[in-house]
């Protein structure tokens, strides 16, 4: 057979066996047709009058059925096409997109991670009779070539850090960044540093990256997608998902499968429809910037025209973001508008990519925007409207008043208090040397050398003790008349605790190991702060459905009926011995936890009026169990959103604290949650990525039990300090007074 | 001379242990859906996180706890009459018959054909380096022992004394510790076996290996 007719053969062989994989049984008609006229053909090749003729019929009626198969696609068939071994991968885009490139941050299978490939690549561009070599740094998870150590493109903790390595290395040497997401999600593993806290990290950083950012998302699976995902232009290929978790996960949440259980396909089928992991989908929600079309049923490596024309779209993003932060708006325009005409060849129009110091201030400041506007219109605001316009009129003009009050009062009251305090401590010191000859004779006094003794001798103070404290408010639970039994009483003997002594007067604490049972997020609001201070805000801000998930709006309405409060985060100004504070509540629960629109918009508010009062801002996590699943991508852009929020707030001087109680998992612990530089625990509460089941399923492991306790995490680093429940207050006050925030109010 | 067959006939005929699961505390006891003759496990899992079949539930103070079996085994006795009624700690509650694999057959021999030299007290043990070499160069069996002999070093608290072996003379059969493990008091650190009888042992061990029908 002649060679070139073997190569076309073997190439519609492919296509056969991507067809059948794509669909998975579907549309069996028209792929076993396909089969029968490719054993026809590779049977009589010998015997054919014009072979290439033949072929040509057989790849047109190819290309044929694959349009007609185009118009069919449902979601389901989109998550097997991504992650089809045929689908193209990063290599095939830097070997086709750019001109040239080298990987940086190891080689194939020699790499940290070979899972996230990172490379200096270079784009050449004409202007005129010049030529224009320009850098960028790609980074993205790589799936192919080399599958068996790829492992999928589920970077690890330490791929996540050596892509943020090769981003500081890009903002050093002022080249963009373009960011590849090809990830199923992060690898879940809580080895050093954390998959979440790497992930949190990395977006942290991306907040405030001074270099243009384009990302480019194929395969986006939640946490890895985020990891790298922060950019100021988010494009989508046709075919790919973007998804706050992979349909077979939901479809194990929805049907409460047990541990090991595989949901049915159908269950899988439906989550992937509703979860609205589209493109086209994600494009309506604002959540991605631009669709690349690819050609039908989705880019394979050998669809070169998809390539030229993602390297046109990739550059006129990167050129957009670039024209986006200059200052002069008709310059401006006319170069976006150039930059946005199709017909234009951009490998022939130079744009300098390298930004001023003023532009890079705009681009974050841009960029952070853009994240901060996203997705609001998924929460309910139930505020009435005169209210809404109230509360905006009063932010409106309270403004002035408080950069005043701050930037200038306080700032120039700092230095009067300043040259006061010089001058007392010189009058104290004159005063000593005065009376000296006066302390001396009274220092002699018999009544005065008991009371030194007694100081030096004593073990205990009796002052301000607080050992018999009397708790603001006790939880319901302890009129249970029962004994309860500590859950570490098989490894310390903990003796049973009475109900009422243990909801009541003990705190939840086990008396004789310190384990600290779940209590109810009231217990902190009235315990931890001034009794009578606490002032909730936004509380009308209720969470809905905003996919319309099936069923989802009555368990939604059952979680209000259930908690009385309308979403699973509680907004707050309190007092803690007369410090104010902002505090944002994650309610354990409400839906677990789970963080989804109306969380974010709530968070987002706090994170905001905390900076603008000066105020420190605590994140009290309750409980949370991540991104709220049905809430599908507004629930997962919660994760860079409120990140920007919480860089914003701490750019600005303010102190940022976190404090996890109970079990805290996922979205939120990888990104606003675990970005925060001081994160404390309460005991026994657990920290984490994935909890064990979620583990064991993606990775085939067995973790050992206690793997996410904050013990753990305190050892890696992930948190500052563990402290105990009825400390807490005393805690938060030593940290207020002690940590954090050159801006506060009290400073 | 131990008579290796005798010993092997005598667990045969009885080749089960008997654990009595006991009432750790005084309550109500209602016993789970268990009939004599059930089999049981015990804990599962790499880390044995996964509780032993649950045999009953003990209440106290309307504090229900379950009781699960501690080991594998077939169920030999369940005390029924007790069923609902309050008893005190420690009364019989299940009795478990465990039935022995070939490794604890072999062990409780050895037990029994084996001089034992004990701990002394709770320490971390290594040979002495003359008997370590000879360990490390072919195996334990090469190492003679005779009473009064230096045997053992014990390190404890940063205090390293020299132990001497005493006991019938023989060669080191089995080792029982590991280096850098401490060890309680009365924990056995070597089996001695006269040199003579090694092949009787070795013959048993063999026996043991091929006879034994595991349940």
């Amino acid at each position: 057979m002649d060679n070139n007719i073997a190569k076309r053969l073997q190439s519609l062989r492919e296509r056969h066996t991507y067809l059948t994989d794509i669909f998975a049984g579907k549309h069996q008609n028209g792929v076993d047709m396909l089969g029968k006229k490719l054993t026809a053909f590779s049977t009589l090749v010998g015997s054919c009058e014009d072979q290439y003729a033949e072929l040509a019929t057989v790849e047109d009626l190819f290309a044929y059925v694959e349009h007609r198969l185009e118009k069919t696609l449902e979601p389901m068939d989109r998550v097997r096409i991504v992650r089809h071994p045929q689908r193209v991968c990063l290599r095939d885009i830097l070997e086709n997109v750019y001109d040239n490139f080298t990987e940086v941050g190891g080689q194939d299978e020699h790499s940290l991670d070979p899972s996230m490939l990172i490379a200096r690549a270079v784009i050449i561009r004409h202007s005129g009779k010049k030529t224009y070599t320009q850098s960028v740094m790609v980074i993205g998870q790589e799936k192919g070539h080399g599958v068996e150590y790829r492992n999928g493109g589920s970077a690890k903790p330490w791929g996540n850090a050596k892509a943020l390595q090769y981003m500081n290395v890009a903002e050093t040497e002022g080249i963009p960044i373009h960011a590849y997401i090809f990830t199923p999600g992060s690898y879940p593993i809580e080895d050093y540093p954390g998959a979440a806290q790497q992930i949190a990290r990395n977006l942290y950083h991306m907040a405030g990256l001074s270099v243009p950012v384009v990302a480019v998302i194929s395969e986006g699976g939640s946490g890895g997608a985020e990891a790298i995902g922060l950019a100021d232009r988010r494009l989508m290929l046709s075919h790919g998902y973007y998804s706050v978790i992979s349909p077979e996960g939901a479809a194990a949440i929805e049907g409460r499968s047990k541990s090991g259980e595989r949901a049915t396909p159908e269950l899988i089928e439906y989550c992937a429809a509703n979860l609205k992991i589209q493109a086209e989908d994600n494009l309506q929600f604002g959540y991605i910037d631009r669709i690349v079309q690819e050609p039908a049923l989705g880019a394979r490596p050998w669809h070169f025209n998809f390539f030229r024309y993602l390297r046109q779209e990739v550059i006129r993003a990167t050129d957009e973001v670039v024209i986006s932060t200059r200052k002069m708006p008709i310059l401006r325009g006319l170069a976006l508008a150039r930059h946005r005409n199709p017909e234009n060849n951009l490998d022939n129009l130079h744009i300098r990519w390298g930004l001023s110091v003023a532009a890079k201030t705009r681009l974050v400041h841009r960029r952070q925007q853009k994240f901060l506007r996203l997705s609001r219109q998924a929460a309910h605001d139930k505020r009435p409207f005169l209210t809404k316009t109230a509360v905006a009129f009063l932010d409106w003009i309270s403004t002035p008043w408080v950069t005043f009050k701050y930037d200038f009062y306080h700032k120039h009251q700092r230095q009067i208090s300043t040259l006061m305090e010089e001058i007392n401590n010189e009058l104290d010191i004159l005063k000593n040397r005065i009376f000296a000859p006066w302390h001396k004779l009274t220092r002699r006094l018999p009544n005065r050398a008991d009371n030194k003794a007694k100081e030096l001798t004593a073990l205990s103070s009796w002052k301000g003790d607080t050992r018999s404290h009397n708790w603001n408010y006790i939880s319901p639970r302890y009129k249970i008349d029962r004994a309860i039994t500590c859950p570490n009483s098989k490894s310390y003997g903990c003796l049973d605790l009475w109900g009422p002594d243990l909801f009541a007067e003990f705190a939840g604490v086990c008396s004789h190991c310190g384990y600290h049972f779940p209590m109810e997020p009231e217990w902190y609001v009235k315990n931890i702060f001034d009794a009578g201070s606490v002032f909730e805000f936004n509380s009308e801000i209720e969470a809905g459905n905003p996919l319309d998930f099936p069923d989802f709006s009555e368990r939604v309405a059952q979680a209000r009926e259930k908690t009385g409060a309308k979403s699973g985060c509680m907004t707050f100004k309190a007092r803690i011995d007369n410090t104010k504070i902002i505090v944002a509540m994650l309610m354990g629960t409400f839906r677990a936890g789970s963080v989804g629109a109306a969380e974010g918009f709530k968070f987002v508010e706090a994170a905001a009026k905390a900076a603008k009062k000066r105020y420190p801002f605590l994140a009290y996590v309750h409980g949370t169990a991540g991104i709220r699943i049905q809430e599908g991508t507004h629930g997962v852009i919660q994760m860079p959103r409120c990140t920007v929020a919480v860089r914003r707030y701490i750019e600005a001087g303010g102190l940022y604290m976190v404090l996890y109680d109970t079990n805290s998992f996922a979205g939120p612990v990888a990104s606003f949650l675990g970005c925060s530089p001081y994160q404390f625990a309460v005991r026994s509460s657990n920290i984490g990525f994935a909890g064990p089941g979620v583990i064991r399923e993606t990775t085939g492991m067995d973790i050992p039990p206690k793997y996410h306790r904050s013990y753990r995490a305190l050892s890696r680093g992930h948190i500052q300090g563990i402290w105990d429940r009825r400390q807490i207050r005393a805690n938060l006050k030593q940290a207020l007074l002690t940590i954090g925030g050159r801006n506060l109010y009290y400073r | 001379m131990l008579n290796i067959s005798k010993l092997l006939d005598e667990i045969k005929a009885f080749p089960y242990r008997e654990i009595t699961v006991v009432a750790p505390h005084s309550g109500k006891i209602a016993f789970a859906e268990i009939e004599i003759g059930d089999h049981v496990h015990g804990p599962l899992g790499r880390w044995k996180e996964m509780p032993g079949t649950k045999l009953g539930m003990l209440e106290r103070e309307r504090n229900p706890k379950p009781i699960c079996a501690p080991e594998k085994g077939e169920i030999g006795r369940v005390c029924k009459e007790l069923d609902g009624h309050f008893v005190d700690a420690g009364t019989p509650l299940v009795i478990l018959r465990h039935m022995l694999t070939s490794d604890e057959v072999q062990r409780i021999i050895l037990q029994k054909a084996l001089y034992l030299f004990l701990a002394p007290e709770r320490a971390k043990y290594y040979f002495t380096p003359e008997a370590d070499k000879k360990i490390r160069a072919s195996d334990t069996h090469s190492v003679t022992v005779r009473n009064g002999m230096e045997l053992f070093i014990m390190s404890r608290m940063k205090r390293e004394v020299t132990l001497n072996y005493t006991g019938p003379d023989g060669v080191i059969y089995e080792v029982y510790f590991k280096y850098n493990e401490n060890l309680e008091t009365g924990t056995p650190l070597v089996g001695i076996c006269p040199q003579d009888h090694l092949h009787v042992i070795q013959d048993m061990i063999m026996r043991v290996q091929t006879e034994w029908i595991e349940a």
